[in-house]
């Protein structure tokens, strides 16, 4: 009896490394699904603070989390990607959205690994805060591997962000005239809902239809693409969406005006409590018109005139 | 070949009588049918991720499939409400199990003897479809018809969740029929043999014990107040559960109930990965005394509460992307009169056994509350994303026995007598990696030891080769 439980226990083990053996031969760790990398990306590595990011070390972590949707050759072409809207980033073209260097300037690694942490809203991009920042950085490192961009080009530096004027409803009232001179109206519509008479025209640079940013939808946790604050809404106009009909603003609009553009477009968000609605209210709840002579008095305000924050 | 040899390979012992083999056979027999568990593709064809974003094998969740279920099956990415997705879409996922396993149960008792009964054949697991999603933002539902292997369903979850309420993530409400909220989650284990399947030592009841009602790897019925923080590093739920092992139609006391608890916290170990330790405990009564009619009991009208509890530690430990360690703890107490036998009359009456139904006697002198301690490894290697090993190895001893020294004016049981030692390996391979739909080959060992609960009370060893099929849809 002995022997037989011995000769049974060896054949278990034996048909379980014969059968291992196998399956381990056929799991290789390359992509399964659409076309295999022709070869194997340049090991890049990202800096976020302390931190440094090495490519090699997420190859894992991208295929298990990211290909899905961004494909395994990082061109946005995951098998999941003919059902997103909005489709997926191409990290070939690297061209990024959320950003905080002016348009067409590479992103900081910062920015980067802050976009995997918060994911994008109104997208099917989750808030990948679950990694370590280590796993954060390793990833922002493997997107650079896609594309040329980041061995022939230096990401840009920040822009600098003028510290925030109080709100007011004299801030707010510019804020409405300069959303109606810059023509913001057009595509995000007269309320804010991204029902603009261009709206349904617009696409973005790979030829996807494209909706405007709608600031009435969503309730008191609605967040922009790019961030939640009030800095980051900044941010957006000097910068631009890079990749999306969303021009940049740094060229024409001084820092107290983008700030008052911001105090205004709060007020969009007819959902979401926030300190410009608060003055709205006490203010009746009706924005004035703007007088041009409050624009020609010496500003009130605090924080610098500089053009955008750098150049 | 061997196998088929040994196959038909007998012992003959002497014939016994024994309550405890024949019970062993029926458990076995009953858990290797609840084996449903929850991994959906339906999950992962609303949202375009691969299986492998919220799994780190299906049905095993990784830290971002457990954030996804904290925050009631959304992504928090504005785009989780119904509204968004294809009118057709129609959130449903099946699963099931065709399987061939080789089973040796040893020293079962016959009317020949006591014998060894081993067998092998083809075989199918229960079917499960699994149907859940958010009816709102917020507003989510989970329900899940489960089948045994003759296709005899019932209802493994019902549930409905309002989540982030007040726009809080601490204040997260589950109503209805749920699992507890064990970090390493039975429903979702990678394991599929009779007792390879389940965790032991979420099931573990001393021989002879009466209280089946604190078994925290069973779904309950009750309400649940969860919460977490916004990148669920730190957790906490509470729950009401009716003593009621998750049974419906109030089938056991008058007014007899449990709580749950558990809390657990995440850190940051650098390229080690997140790593998560956590505390449980469960506490509560159910019934030992029942009004009879012709003798037999009747449903719903337990009182004489007696209580239980279980506690213990978790812990979720990475080193790296390949390597992982879950360890469970468990120190388990029933009061003695459970130890006796007594709790539930009603299932021992449907059996035809004859139960225990305290009437206001007492109990024997030497009887005592049976306490145990248990603890639960399961290492895993994945290889990839679509490779996973896993290895297991439980043991629980009791520390106490119910048969104290004078129990019936004997020594009482043996300070060893029902522990139990089992390992189990395995490793799933799927051959795809989709967001559509599950494949996994299956290949599994089971090795469970018991001690002194044969009928010729000595030990017994069971074990259960297996190789399947696992798909889901």
């Amino acid at each position: 009896m002995k022997r037989l439980n011995q000769e049974h226990f060896f054949s278990v083990i034996l048909s379980f490394v014969l059968v291992a053996g196998f399956t381990v031969a056929r799991a290789q760790d390359v992509p399964d699904v659409g076309p295999h990398p022709p070869t194997p990306p340049k090991a890049m590595e990202s800096h976020i603070g302390n931190l440094t990011g090495h490519s090699q070390d997420a190859k894992s972590d991208y295929r298990r989390y990211c290909a899905g949707c961004h494909g395994d050759l990082g061109d946005g072409n995951g098998e999941n990607a003919v059902w997103l809207d909005p489709k997926p980033r191409d990290f070939t073209i690297a061209t990024f959205k959320c950003r905080s260097t002016l348009t067409g300037i590479l992103p900081t690694d910062e920015d980067l690994f802050d976009t995997v942490g918060r994911g994008l809203t109104n997208s099917n991009m989750p808030i990948w805060n679950t990694f370590t920042r280590q796993q954060r950085a390793d990833l922002v490192a493997y997107i650079k591997t896609f594309s040329p961009r980041w061995e022939k080009e230096k990401a840009g530096d920040p822009i600098k962000i003028p510290a925030e004027p109080p709100v007011t409803i004299e801030s707010i009232s510019h804020g409405k005239a300069l959303f109606t001179k810059l023509e913001c109206w057009k595509c995000h519509g007269p309320q804010g809902k991204g029902d603009g008479p261009s709206a349904s025209t617009l696409t973005d640079s790979k030829d996807q239809p494209i909706r405007p940013y709608n600031f009435a939808s969503g309730g008191d946790d609605s967040r922009f693409k790019c961030g939640s604050t009030n800095a980051d809404v900044y941010k957006i106009f000097i910068t631009g969406v890079d990749g999306t009909p969303m021009p940049s603003f740094a060229d024409v609009i001084q820092p107290n005006d983008a700030w008052d553009l911001v105090h205004f477009l709060r007020t969009l968000q007819v959902n979401r409590h926030s300190k410009e609605n608060d003055v709205l209210k006490a203010a009746g709840g009706k924005i004035p018109p703007y007088v041009e002579k409050q624009a020609e008095a010496p500003a009130s305000q605090s924080g610098t005139r500089t053009a955008g924050g750098g150049n | 070949m061997r196998m088929g040899t040994q196959s038909n390979v007998s012992w003959k012992r002497p014939r016994v009588q024994s309550f405890a083999a024949t019970a062993l056979v029926v458990i076995l027999l009953l858990l290797s049918s609840n084996q449903n568990a929850n991994a959906l593709p339906a999950f992962a064809r609303k949202y375009g991720l691969r299986c492998s974003a919220c799994h780190e094998s299906w049905p095993m969740l990784n830290y971002f499939g457990q954030k996804f279920k904290d925050n009631g099956y959304q992504l928090m990415n504005d785009r989780d409400a119904p509204i968004w997705q294809n009118p057709a879409y129609w959130p449903v996922t099946f699963r099931i199990t065709p399987i061939w396993h080789r089973l040796s149960t040893g020293k079962v008792q016959t009317d020949t003897g006591v014998t060894r009964i081993t067998s092998s054949g083809f075989d199918l697991s229960g079917l499960d479809f699994h149907t859940g999603g958010t009816l709102e933002k917020n507003f989510s539902f989970y329900v899940l018809p489960s089948s045994d292997p003759t296709a005899s369903f019932h209802f493994e979850t019902v549930m409905g969740r309002l989540d982030n309420l007040f726009g809080s993530p601490w204040l997260n409400i589950k109503f209805g029929k749920f699992e507890l909220d064990n970090l390493l989650s039975e429903k979702r284990i990678l394991t599929l043999t009779g007792n390879g399947g389940i965790y032991q030592i979420y099931h573990f009841r001393p021989v002879g014990d009466g209280n089946i009602f604190g078994q925290i790897g069973d779904n309950e019925l009750g309400v649940e107040l969860m919460g977490h923080s916004y990148d669920d590093r730190t957790r906490y739920s509470i729950s009401l559960l009716s003593s009621n092992d998750g049974q419906v139609g109030l089938p056991y006391g008058a007014n007899s109930y449990t709580g749950f608890f558990a809390a657990s916290q995440a850190f940051d170990a650098g390229k080690a990965g997140v790593q998560r330790i956590g505390v449980y405990a469960i506490l509560g009564d159910a019934p030992t005394t029942w009004l009879t009619n012709m003798g037999n009991p009747i449903g719903g009208s337990g009182t004489g509460n007696k209580s239980f509890h279980r506690e213990g530690f978790v812990g979720q430990f990475y080193f790296g992307q390949h390597v992982d360690l879950q360890v469970v703890t468990q120190h388990g107490w029933d009061n003695a009169w459970f130890g006796q036998g007594y709790g539930d009359l009603i299932d021992a009456s449907t059996l035809g056994i004859a139960g225990l139904n305290n009437t206001g006697g007492t109990l024997p002198a030497g009887s005592r509350a049976p306490t145990w301690n248990g603890v639960l490894f399961e290492p895993h290697y994945v290889y990839s994303p679509q490779l996973i090993f896993i290895g297991r190895y439980e043991t629980i001893k009791m520390s106490q026995q119910a048969n104290g020294p004078g129990y019936m004016g004997g020594t009482g049981s043996a300070s060893n007598f029902g522990d139990i030692s089992t390992y189990t390996v395995g490793y799933r391979y799927n051959p795809f990696m989709t967001s559509r739909a599950g494949f996994a080959w299956h290949n599994e060992y089971n090795w469970l030891h018991s001690d002194g609960t044969s009928p010729t009370g000595t030990n017994i060893n069971t074990s259960e080769l297996l190789i399947g099929f696992d798909f889901a849809f």
